[in-house]
């Protein structure tokens, strides 16, 4: 069958799109949570304003992805970036050593896919790239604070999955 | 090509947003977890979030449209049970966002945003207005074509997309960089939906069809 081509999520989607909490993939109190930020930038190196993150770490998590319960994990989050470009997370850890982030905007045709490493470790896909390009999957940080930026185009661009 | 070139110059935002290197495989790992999806319960969509005209205490102005359609995999089965959103301008061409300029007019009975999942058929169902036509300055006059915007789930992260459905017949479509950027006429077509008098229901409203075809994963198509 003739797959349904993939069309830009536009700039006007923060009316339809983001949730209530729909950037803390656990509560406040949660132990071991781990919080990361990061910016999205364009080919100048200015701030993306209009993107749509999505976080996804394997699991579903004992609450459902869109209704909130106190207390409750999810595995799924989203985030729309601030005027500034900036994003943030509060996740559980991933029992694996990466998170899956996907990155929509107005200007990007399809969503990019990426991964986020929260510690540089062999890894086949990691292993597969040039040291420059390997170092846009690994997020800085320690102790449970991390920062990963997404660099869409030029200088440092993150790299982006086949799919 | 399914999908559009992330680079399509016509579409100006493209060019400074589209990655210059070219995607990375990961094919053959059977334990990405891309290879997976959230799930969703039905508890967690409420059972009028798939009528954008009754979200409000009055009807919002325009044509009465019920869009319907099935979310399928490359195989064509059925996908059960997924998310489907759907966010849209009014039946003026305006949208409910802070930064929308165009100076046509709100409707307060409008907010233009629903969800719903899949039934066991895989089948999803708005009831909605038609929207209308906005200009959006990437060139001299241009207009978008009426079009509602998708956002699917399927079973993997990696079949997760997001569309834009049009309406036959619209001129626009002719002239507009956004659908013209995917490359091959059949995927184009795939994102007009068709017009059908059996879902048309008397004096109420226009019916819409419109499946959705989601990409398979890396691993099956290695
Ligand atoms: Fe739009």
């Amino acid at each position: 069958m003739t797959l349904t081509p993939s069309q830009t999520v536009g700039p006007f989607f923060s009316h339809a799109l983001p949730y209530a909490h729909d950037w803390e993939l656990v509560p406040d109190s949660y132990a071991g949570a781990v919080t990361l930020t990061g910016h999205v930038y364009d080919g100048d190196g200015a701030p993306v304003p209009d993107a749509l993150l999505e976080l996804w770490l394997g699991q579903t998590g004992d609450r459902g992805v869109l209704r909130r319960g106190s207390g409750l994990v999810s595995g799924f989050g989203r985030c729309a970036t601030a005027a500034d470009g900036s994003f943030r997370f509060r996740t559980a850890r991933p029992s694996g050593p990466y998170l899956s982030l996907q990155v929509f905007a107005r200007g990007l045709l399809r969503s990019v896919l990426t991964r986020v490493y929260l510690e540089d470790r062999p890894d086949p896909l990691l292993d597969s790239l040039e040291p420059a390009r390997r170092k846009t999957l690994i997020a800085e940080g320690a102790d449970g604070r991390y920062r990963f930026d997404v660099r869409l185009q030029g200088d440092g661009e993150t790299v982006f999955l086949d799919f | 090509m399914i999908h559009p070139p992330y680079l399509s110059p016509d579409y100006r935002s493209t060019v400074l947003r589209a990655p210059a290197q070219a995607p990375v495989a990961f094919k053959g790992d059977p334990d990405a977890i891309e290879l997976t999806s959230p799930v969703f319960g039905h508890d967690e969509v409420g059972a009028l979030d798939n009528d954008l005209t009754r979200q409000h205490e009055g009807e919002p102005i325009g044509e009465r449209v019920i869009v319907t359609g099935r979310i399928l995999d490359s195989s064509g089965r059925p996908v059960r049970d997924t998310l489907v959103e759907l966010w849209q301008a009014n039946a003026a061409g305006r949208y409910a966002h802070e930064l929308d300029q165009h100076p046509a007019p709100l409707d307060p009975n409008f907010t233009g945003a629903g969800r719903c999942l899949t039934d066991s058929d895989g089948r999803y169902r708005f009831v909605t207005i038609k929207p209308g036509a906005y200009p959006w300055r990437n060139h001299h006059n241009a207009w978008r074509p009426a079009h509602l915007h998708f956002s699917v789930f399927g079973r993997a992260f990696t079949e997760r997309l997001v569309t834009q459905m049009y309406f036959p017949g619209d001129p626009l479509m002719a002239f507009d960089p956004i659908y013209r950027s995917i490359p091959d006429e059949a995927s184009r077509q795939r994102l007009i939906s068709a017009f059908s008098m059996d879902l048309t229901e008397p004096e109420w409203a226009l019916g819409y069809t419109f499946d959705i075809v989601l990409g398979s994963t890396p691993t099956e198509s290695s």
